[in-house]
C-alpha cells in the first residue's frame, strides 16, 4: 500500500541528519510509516530501505524483530494483558479471559467496529502492580474485571480512561527540533498528541 | 636485557587442555586451538566471516581472575597467558545443553533431508551431543521448502538460526537480500516479500548451512553424500580459476562445491560456475562425429571424419599455401590441448593464423607482455586502477576479492569506466570516459592524483566490445609510464584464455609468453620448423576467410556467430572459409555450419592444467568418463598431425605437460611434480619474491562435505618420484627471453556524435547465451534480455517511456529492441548486454570501426 507521504518524507529526511549512519534511523523511520498508516507497509519498508540505503530485506528483518511494529491492521486501542508470572499469579489469566469475553474477540482480534485489538503480552516490567495491562502502552496497573470495563467503557466513550489520555495507535510521541546552535543545550522532549 | 622483546613478539603464548600453544594476536580461541590439533565444535563460526557468537556450540572454560568461565571459542580473542579448557566437565555439560537446545525443534527428517551424510548438525550431536532429549512438547512447524530463489530453497523447520547465511549475503557478496525475520521462536530466515534472492553467489550459502536448512534446486535429491565420488579441479567457467571440487554419482556431475584456494576464490564460487556443469551433463552433448553431405550434417565414424579433415587440410596447405589454413579459438581448452594445436598449426600446417580470442579481447602481447599482477596483490594494492568489463558480471569471485579489500579498506579502487558497474559504489573514485577516450581519461586520473601508493595495480581487460581496444591500450601505456612498479591483472574473461595464449594461440607467439621473432632458434631447433610469416589475428583471419582467402578454418571451441563481436563479419567468413572443421562439446550456431564436427571432452572429463588470470597453473581433475567417442582436442590434432605425414612426437597427456615445462620458457619448473605438490597451483613467468605461495586454508572440518584430501577419488595426486621426461626434442639454441610489451603511440579521438546518435558500450552479463549457461536448465533463463539502457535525459530528449520498443540502428543493423532507463549510463551513452537472446550488439558493431554509434529512435 503506502509508501511516505511527502510530509513523512520530510520528517523522514530531518531524522535521518540526526544519525552519523543513515540506516540507525531505520526505527524511527519505521515508527513514522506505522503512524501514517497504522501498521507498516511492505510499499513503506521498501520506501524507507530507499531512503537509508538499505536492502528491503534488512528493514523487514528489523521491523518484524520488534513486537510493537504490526504488520496487518490493529485496532484504534491496542489492549495488552500481561500474563507473565507476577500477573498470572494475581488473576491475569482470569483477566484475560474476561477481557475476551469483554471484547467479543479472542487473543490476537480485532472488534468488528475496529475500536480495540487484545494481545496477550509479557512481563511488562510493571509485576509491584500487577495484573497489568497496557492499552496504546499506557499502564493499567492492579486491573480488576471491573476497572477493565471502565477503561474500555471510557475509551468507547470518546473520554479519557482514569484520567489518562490514551491517544490512538500508531501516535507518536514528538521530539521537537533543537535549535542548531543550541544543540548542546537540547530543549527538554515534548509530547505532542496529533 | 630488557624488553623491545614484548614489541617484538608475534605471537601470543597460550594452553589448551594444558598443552603449550603459539597463537597469532588477534585470532580467535577457536582458530588457534583448531590449528594446535583441538577441535571445538561449531555452527556459526566460519574462519572467511566476521565472528558473532550465535550458536554457543563453541563454549570452552577460560580462566579468568574468578577461576574458569565458559565462554564461546569463536568470540574470546587469544591472549597472553591464556588457558583455555575445552574437555572439562562443564564444557561437556554445555556442549550437551547447547544440542539438546537446537533439536527440540529441529524436525530430524535427516532421512529425506540432502545434508544427510555430511551434516555438521548431525556430526556433532553425534559427538558431542547428549544422546537423548527431555523435550516431549510440539516442535515448530514451517511450510517445507519455500523458494529464495530459482536455484535455493529454504526449509525453516531445519535452520539453526546460525546467521552464516545471512552473513555471507551482506559481507561478502554485498547482496543483503535474506535476513533474520521475526523473533523468539518464530524466527525464521527470509526475503523481503517477492523480492527473491537474486544473487550471482546464491550457490555459497548451500554450501555453508551447517544443517538441510537451504538446498539448491540443482542438486535436490540427486544423489546421497556416501555415493559421491570426488575429485578436486578448477573452474574453467570464467578466467579467475576458483578451485573446486567436482562430485559425481553414477557418472554424472552432480555436484560442485568451492575449495578454499587462499589466494584466488577463498572457498566462494559464482552460481555459474557452481551450477553450470549442467551444460556436461546434457543430452544434448554431441556423441559421435558428423559430417556434412549437402545440407545435412549427420553422423559418422571418426576414421571417415578425420579423413575428410586431414584431406581438406592438405589440400589447403599443399594447393594455396600453409597461410590459407587458420585455427580460431582454444580458451574452451586445456593447456595440453592448446599447445598441441599449436604445435599442429606451426609445424604440420605450417601456419601461424592462430588465435583464441575472437576479436573480442585484447592483443597478446598487451595480456602476456606487462608486469603481471596476482589478485592478492590486487587485493593488497594501494590503489587498484579498473579498466575492464564489469567485474562483477564476468570474474565474479574476483568481484568478491576486490570488493571485500575494498570495503576493509586494504586498497582503494579507482574505476574507469563508459557506465556504472558492480564495483562503482565500493570506488572512491569513478571516472566516466565516452568509449574511444579511455586514454585521456588515464592521463587526466594520473594528473589528478587518484593513483596513490607504491603499490598500484591495474586490472585490464575488453572494457566494451563495441568499441575496439586501442584507446585501452594506450590508457594502459599511459599508466604504465606515469605509475612505477605498476602491475596489471588480466581482465580477460573467456574461461581457460591466459593458458591457450601461454601456450601460443596468438599470431607471432610461441608457448610459454616467447615472440617468435625473439625464439632464436629454441622451438625452430626443436620443433624443427617455424612458420615463416607471421599470421592473422581472429579479425583478420575473418576478413580473410569472408574474402575467400582462407581455405580450411577450424574453430576450436569457438562459435563465431556468438562470439564475435560483427556478427555480418563472422557470418561472411563462415561462407566463404573452403572448410571448416569444428571441435566442440555441443552443436553451436557456427558448427551447424561447419563441413565437419568432431566430439570432444569437456572439462571434468579430462585431467591437464589450466592457467588462470594471473597466471596461475593448476591441475584439473577427471571425474567421468565422456559421452559417445568424445576424444580430448590434444589426441586430435595428434590424429591429425599423423594423417598429414606428421609427428608432434606426443602421445601421451603427461608427454605433453612435460614438454611444456622444457620448451615454455614462462612454465620452466612447472613440472607434474611440482603442481601435484602445490595445493594452490603455480604461478607462470614470477620469479619475484612477491610472488610466494600461501599454505593451504582449506579446512575439512569447515566443509565436510568436500571429502578430507584421502578420499579424493584422484589416483596420481603424489608424483613425488623423478618422471621420466620421453623423447622431449633437444633444442640447441638457448632458451628466448619472455615478451615484455611497453604500448606506444596515441590513437586517435574519435569523432564526436552527431547529435542524434548515441555511443554503444557493449559487455557480457553472467548469464547470456553462451553454450554452457544455456544448456544449464537451471541457468539458460537467468538472462535478462537484450534492453538498451540509456540515460533518463535521453529517454525524456526521445519522448518514449521506460519499457517501450525502440529502433537501434547503426551503419550495420537496424534492431528493434526494448529500452530502459538507467542512471548508470552517461548522457550520449548507449548500453546493450552483449550475447543475449535474439539480434542485439554483435548485429550493430562493424570491427573495422573504432566506435560504434548508434541512433535510437521511436517506432
Ligand atoms: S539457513 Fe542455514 S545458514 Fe542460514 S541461518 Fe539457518 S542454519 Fe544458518
Ligand atoms: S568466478 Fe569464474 S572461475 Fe570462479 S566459480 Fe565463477 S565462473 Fe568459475
Ligand atoms: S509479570 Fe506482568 S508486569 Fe511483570
Ligand atoms: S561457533 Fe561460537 S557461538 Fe557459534
Amino acid at each position: 500500500m503506502a509508501r511516505l507521504n511527502p510530509t513523512n518524507i520530510e520528517r523522514a529526511r530531518e531524522v535521518i541528519a540526526r544519525y552519523p549512519q543513515p540506516r540507525s534511523a531505520m526505527i524511527p523511520l519505521l515508527h513514522l510509516a506505522q503512524e501514517q498508516d497504522g501498521h507498516i507497509t511492505d510499499d513503506a519498508k521498501a520506501h524507507i530501505a530507499e531512503l537509508v540505503g538499505v536492502m528491503p530485506a534488512e528493514v523487514h528483518g528489523v521491523s518484524t524483530f520488534y513486537e510493537m511494529f504490526k504488520h496487518e491492521d490493529v485496532g484504534r486501542y491496542l489492549v495488552g494483558v500481561c500474563t507473565n508470572l507476577s500477573c498470572m499469579l494475581l488473576g491475569a489469566d482470569e483477566l484475560l479471559a474476561h477481557a475476551e469475553d469483554k471484547l467479543g474477540v479472542k487473543v490476537g482480534g480485532t472488534t468488528p467496529d475496529g475500536s480495540f485489538t487484545l494481545e496477550q503480552m509479557q512481563c511488562l516490567a510493571a509485576c509491584g502492580g500487577a495484573p497489568c495491562i497496557q492499552v496504546n502502552y499506557r499502564y493499567f496497573e492492579n486491573v480488576t474485571p471491573e476497572r477493565f470495563d471502565g477503561v474500555i467503557a471510557a475509551l468507547s466513550a470518546g473520554t479519557d480512561p482514569e484520567g489518562q489520555a490514551v491517544p490512538p495507535h500508531g501516535t507518536l510521541s514528538r521530539v521537537s527540533l533543537p535549535h542548531p546552535s543550541t544543540d548542546a543545550d537540547r530543549e527538554r522532549p515534548q509530547e505532542i498528541h496529533s | 636485557m630488557t624488553d623491545t622483546s614484548a614489541e617484538q613478539k608475534t605471537t601470543v603464548s597460550m594452553t589448551v587442555d594444558g598443552r603449550a600453544v603459539e597463537a597469532v594476536p588477534g585470532e580467535m580461541i577457536i582458530a588457534a586451538a583448531e590449528r594446535a590439533g583441538t577441535y571445538i565444535p561449531r555452527f556459526c563460526y566460519h574462519p572467511r566471516m566476521r565472528s558473532v557468537g550465535m550458536c554457543r556450540m563453541c563454549l570452552v572454560e577460560v580462566v579468568g581472575p574468578r577461576g574458569p568461565q565458559l565462554q564461546p571459542a569463536c568470540y574470546v580473542p587469544v591472549a597472553e597467558g591464556q588457558e583455555v579448557i575445552t574437555d572439562s566437565p562443564a564444557v561437556k555439560k554445555a556442549q550437551d545443553g547447547v544440542l539438546e537446545l537446537l533439536l527440540i525443534n529441529h524436525p530430524l527428517d535427516c532421512p529425506v533431508c540432502d545434508r544427510g551424510g555430511e551434516c555438521p548438525l548431525q556430526d556433532q550431536t553425534l559427538t558431542f551431543g547428549p544422546g537423548e532429549t527431555r523435550f516431549v512438547e510440539e516442535k515448530r512447524h514451517w511450510e517445507k521448502p519455500i523458494p529464495l530463489s530459482s536455484l535455493v530453497l529454504l526449509d525453516r523447520e531445519r535452520c539453526i538460526q546460525c546467521d552464516r547465511c545471512t552473513r555471507f549475503a551482506d559481507e561478502i557478496a554485498g547482496d543483503p537480500l535474506i535476513d533474520f525475520v521475526g523473533r523468539g521462536d518464530h524466527t525464521e530466515i527470509n526475503t523481503f516479500p517477492d523480492q527473491p534472492f537474486a544473487s550471482y553467489f546464491s550457490g555459497n550459502v548451500v554450501q555453508l548451512c551447517p544443517v538441510g536448512a537451504l538446498t539448491a534446486e540443482p542438486y535436490r535429491f540427486k544423489a546421497r553424500p556416501w555415493d559421491l565420488e570426488q575429485v578436486e579441479s578448477t573452474c574453467t567457467s570464467c578466467s579467475v580459476g576458483c578451485r573446486v571440487a567436482v562430485q559425481s554419482s553414477g557418472n554424472r556431475i552432480t555436484r560442485r562445491l568451492g575449495i578454499d584456494a587462499d589466494p584466488v576464490n577463498q572457498g566462494w564460487l559464482c552460481d555459474k560456475g557452481r551450477f553450470d556443469y549442467e551444460a556436461v551433463n546434457g543430452d544434448d552433448r554431441l556423441r559421435a562425429p558428423l559430417s556434412r553431405s549437402g545440407d545435412t550434417l549427420g553422423e559418422t565414424t571418426w576414421g571417415e571424419a578425420l579423413g575428410k579433415a586431414a584431406d581438406a587440410l592438405a589440400g589447403a596447405r599443399d594447393r594455396h599455401g600453409p597461410a590459407s589454413i587458420a585455427v580460431l579459438g582454444g580458451a574452451r581448452l586445456t593447456n595440453e590441448d592448446a599447445y598441441a594445436w599449436s604445435k599442429l598449426a606451426r609445424v604440420v600446417l605450417g601456419t601461424d593464423n592462430v588465435d583464441c580470442q575472437l576479436a573480442d579481447g585484447l592483443p597478446a602481447e598487451v595480456v602476456l607482455g606487462l608486469p603481471h599482477a596476482t589478485i592478492d596483490e590486487a587485493c593488497e594494492a594501494d590503489t587498484v586502477v579498473l579498466l575492464t568489463a564489469d567485474v562483477k558480471e564476468e570474474l565474479p569471485v574476483l568481484y568478491l576479492r576486490l570488493r571485500g579489500a575494498a570495503v576493509a579498506g586494504a586498497t582503494n579502487l579507482v574505476e574507469l569506466s563508459a557506465t556504472t558497474t558492480g564495483l562503482t559504489r565500493y570506488a572512491t573514485t569513478s571516472v566516466r570516459y565516452r568509449p574511444g577516450e579511455a586514454a585521456e581519461a588515464a592521463r587526466q586520473l594520473v594528473a589528478g592524483g587518484a593513483v596513490t601508493g607504491d603499490k598500484v595495480v591495474c586490472v585490464l581487460g575488453r572494457p566494451s566490445l563495441a568499441e575496439q581496444p586501442d584507446s585501452v591500450i594506450e590508457a594502459a601505456g599511459v599508466l604504465l609510464d606515469a605509475v612505477p612498479g605498476i602491475r596489471f591483472l588480466s581482465g580477460l574473461r573467456r574461461a581457460n584464455v591466459h593458458g591457450a595464449l601461454d601456450m601460443g594461440l596468438a599470431p607471432g607467439l610461441l608457448p610459454g609468453r616467447v615472440a617468435a621473432a625473439d625464439d632464436g632458434g629454441w622451438f625452430a631447433g626443436a620443433w624443427g620448423t617455424l612458420p615463416e610469416t607471421e599470421g592473422l589475428g581472429a579479425a583478420g583471419i575473418l576478413e580473410a576467410a569472408a574474402a575467400g582467402r582462407i581455405q580450411a578454418l577450424v574453430l576450436l571451441g569457438a562459435d563465431p556467430l556468438a562470439d564475435v563481436p560483427d556478427r555480418d563479419l563472422a557470418q561472411r567468413a563462415l561462407a566463404g572459409a573452403g572448410f571448416v572443421l569444428a571441435l566442440d562439446g555441443h552443436l553451436t550456431a557456427s558448427s551447424r555450419q561447419a563441413d565437419v564436427v568432431l566430439p570432444v571432452v569437456l572439462h571434468h572429463e579430462k585431467p591437464g592444467t589450466a592457467t588462470n588470470l594471473e597466471g596461475r597453473v593448476t591441475r584439473l581433475g577427471q571425474k567421468i568418463t565422456p559421452p559417445g567417442s568424445s576424444r580430448p582436442d590434444w589426441m586430435v590434432a595428434v590424429e591429425l598431425a599423423s594423417r598429414l605425414g606428421g609427428d608432434l612426437g606426443l602421445e601421451t597427456l603427461d608427454q605433453i605437460t612435460d614438454e611444456i615445462a622444457t620448451l615454455a620458457p614462462a612454465y620452466e619448473g612447472i613440472t607434474r611434480a611440482a603442481l601435484a605438490a602445490a595445493h594452490d597451483g603455480l604461478l607462470a613467468g614470477r620469479d619475484d619474491a612477491s610472488a610466494h605461495e600461501a599454505p593451504p586454508t582449506m579446512s575439512s572440518a569447515e566443509h565436510p562435505e568436500v571429502h578430507a584430501a584421502a578420499a579424493l577419488g584422484e589416483t596420481d595426486i603424489v608424483a613425488s618420484e623423478p618422471i621420466a621426461v620421453r623423447e622431449t626434442p633437444e633444442p640447441a639454441a638457448a632458451k628466448p627471453p619472455t615478451l615484455r610489451h611497453r604500448p606506444a603511440g596515441r590513437t586517435a579521438t574519435p569523432p564526436a556524435t552527431d547529435s542524434y546518435s548515441l555511443r554503444l558500450v557493449s559487455s557480457r552479463a553472467l548469464y547470456d547465451e553462451g553454450t554452457l549457461v544455456q544448456h544449464s536448465p537451471s541457468l539458460a533463463h537467468l538472462g535478462r534480455g537484450a534492453a538498451v539502457r540509456v540515460n533518463p535525459a535521453e529517454l525524456e530528449r526521445l519522448g518514449v517511456t521506460d519499457g517501450a520498443q525502440v529502433r537501434v540502428s547503426s551503419s550495420r543493423a537496424s534492431l528493434t529492441l526494448l529500452v530502459a532507463v538507467d542512471e548508470g549510463v552517461p548522457r550520449g551513452v548507449a548500453a546493450l548486454d552483449y550475447n543475449q537472446a535474439g539480434p542485439g550488439a554483435a548485429d550493430l558493431i562493424d570491427i573495422a570501426t573504432a566506435v560504434t554509434d548508434v541512433r535510437v529512435e521511436t517506432v
